[in-house]
């Protein structure tokens, strides 16, 4: 396996290798995946009814998360005890209880194996082993909890809870988007040619933003030159970086004849697509904030989304969308916030250029696994804060929270 | 299926004008004309491209929504002047469209479409199979969308759309 010699408590070199290798690929699922961390599952407004499931994807490993007949929620991987078949084949639905259709063993909706065909035999003939005990041989069940909302789950049985994992800083975020009644609004999916970790780097990449999005730049929904900050939490695990459209200290930096993505003479012919409102009392007009390993929620106006990158293998990576809106929108909020959701997605006028430029990368490094990138915009240090963006601390972050974990 | 009826003569002129519409419009965007694009909808026409899944779930956000021909417009400047992405064409092939209603100038109809992509230095591949659900609008002399819902069949659209379906 490649060495990742990784100065201490300097993250602003990264090998290639780390978008390509087998090795490294096989490390991750079982230290980052299978290890010490939580795992965004799903919302729970997608089960909302006792039997409801939904089949999602832990690193490589299928998972069901389903809700049981105390509502409470469970996620289990979806293998059957027996041979190893997939229990839910639909990736959604209502259940009540989990079957394998290949040998009819049946589960309970927390996982424990209730009845197995045939388990006595046919007539006194056959049947299970005498020593075989049922309550040895259920599915293998994920630790699961919940926080505004949000199903998260782990395969570690050492983990602090989910507020503790999180930290203060984030957690105030989190609530500040999603402490309310919410109501789901569009979910699409799209597959992604590169490594994982290439697209949580671009989300975590507070550098990038205006100048590779036009679209941000020009509308003036982002740029550095906006109040703002950038906050990494204990261990670089996680990010929030935000900025506030209203406080805009340009003093000519966007410069159209040098900022690419600048665009004076580009205009709207439908202005009505940025329409926004003061959402929070606070000003944030942008907030993206990412959850390790590879979870995020975003604020961009009044659009509010999870993204989550579940790797396929070292080359390719599957990204789903969530676009959510708040229960108590007016009729006039909702509406701004589905026409605003235009610049997010596979489709987004902003969101797009992000999934183009992993397949970039991936194919720009090929033939130089043993060269590194540099992360050295704001310094080397692994440094908690910062208030200018112009810096690339969230990404060093990024690398220190997944080398623990892939040394440890 | 009952909403396949066999056409009277009427109807099969009918059925015809729609489907010469659906193949110029495939050949505006396959050609690249997309600054013609928006001419095929009404000013106040609503396009959205979704998928299967959120369709049936009446999701009213879109992978790509125009809420009148403005947004349309924009949509292909964006795509010429802000958007980045690698160069690519579609080639759609469009079925004859199966009208499903028609009354007082609105005729409202089900087509299925492929939508082939090539992109620089690759052979083609399947971008997205999937159906219109179309309201369109006739004044006797020429035919103009009120809404088109293009529905993908996948609900995984590789990398990202940017040139209408």
């Amino acid at each position: 396996m490649p060495s990742l010699d990784f100065n201490p408590n300097d993250y602003s070199e990264i090998p290639y290798v780390v978008y390509s290798d087998e090795e490294l690929y096989v490390q991750e699922q079982s230290q980052v995946y299978r290890g010490r961390t939580w795992h965004f599952l799903a919302l729970e407004l997608e089960l909302p009814n006792v039997g409801d499931f939904k089949t999602v994807f832990v690193g490589d490993t299928p998972v069901i998360v389903v809700r049981d007949k105390k509502e409470i929620i469970h996620a289990m991987v979806n293998r059957c005890a027996h041979r190893g078949n997939l229990v839910c084949v639909e990736d959604h639905g209502n259940l009540e209880h989990l079957t394998c259709v290949y040998h009819n063993w049946t589960y309970d909706l927390e996982g424990n194996l209730s009845s197995i065909a045939f388990e006595k035999g046919i007539q006194g003939e056959g049947g299970m082993a005498d020593d075989f005990d049922k309550s040895c041989h259920g599915l293998e069940k994920l630790t699961v909890q919940t926080y505004c909302g949000l199903i998260f789950g782990t395969f570690s049985e050492d983990m602090p809870t989910l507020v503790e994992y999180f930290g203060p800083e984030m957690c105030k975020n989190i609530e500040r988007l999603l402490g309310r009644e919410m109501e789901l609004l569009g979910c699409f999916r799209h597959g992604l040619d590169g490594n994982w970790k290439l697209y949580m780097e671009n989300v975590r990449d507070t550098y990038h933003a205006s100048l590779l999005h036009s679209f941000m730049t020009t509308f003036r929904l982002n740029r550095l030159s906006m109040k703002g900050a950038v906050e990494v939490s204990e261990g670089g695990l996680h990010h929030l970086t935000y900025s506030i459209r209203t406080q805009d200290n340009d003093q000519g930096q966007y410069n159209a004849k040098e900022i690419r993505a600048s665009k004076d003479d580009y205009e709207l012919n439908s202005p009505e697509l940025l329409q926004s409102w003061p959402e929070f009392k606070c000003g944030t007009t942008l907030a993206i904030q990412s959850l390790f390993p590879n979870f995020s929620i975003q604020q961009l106006s009044n659009v509010l989304t999870l993204r989550l990158i579940v790797p396929k293998g070292p080359d390719r990576s599957e990204l789903t969308w969530w676009v959510l809106g708040a229960a108590t929108d007016t009729k006039e909020q909702r509406a701004m916030r589905i026409r605003q959701s235009n610049l997010v997605g596979p489709g987004g006028y902003i969101a797009m250029e992000d999934g183009a430029v992993v397949g970039w990368v991936r194919r720009g490094v090929k033939g130089s696994e043993n060269k590194k990138s540099v992360l050295a915009m704001g310094g080397r240090d692994t440094e908690r804060r910062s208030n200018s963006r112009c810096n690339e601390l969230a990404v060093r972050g990024f690398w220190q929270g997944w080398h623990k974990l892939m040394e440890s | 299926m009952p909403e396949i009826r066999i056409p009277s003569n009427a109807s099969l002129a009918l059925q015809h004008r729609v489907d010469a519409f659906n193949r110029n419009y495939g050949h505006t965007i396959d050609e690249d004309a997309l600054e013609e694009w928006p001419a095929f909808f009404l000013e106040n026409a609503r396009y959205m491209i979704t998928t299967r899944q959120n369709h049936e779930e009446n999701m009213p956000v879109g992978l790509i929504l125009c809420e009148n021909r403005g947004m349309m417009e924009d949509r292909v400047s964006a795509l010429r002047v802000a958007n980045l992405f690698e160069p690519h064409s579609y080639r759609h092939l469009i079925d004859p469209p199966v009208i499903t209603e028609q009354q007082q100038g609105e005729i409202s109809a089900k087509t299925s479409f492929s939508c082939f992509r090539t992109t620089q230095g690759s052979a083609p591949e399947i971008f997205c199979t999937g159906k219109y659900l179309d309201r369109i609008i006739d004044d006797g002399k020429q035919l103009k969308f009120l809404e088109r819902i293009v529905v993908c069949d996948s609900e995984r659209i590789d990398t990202l759309i940017v040139i209408p379906l």
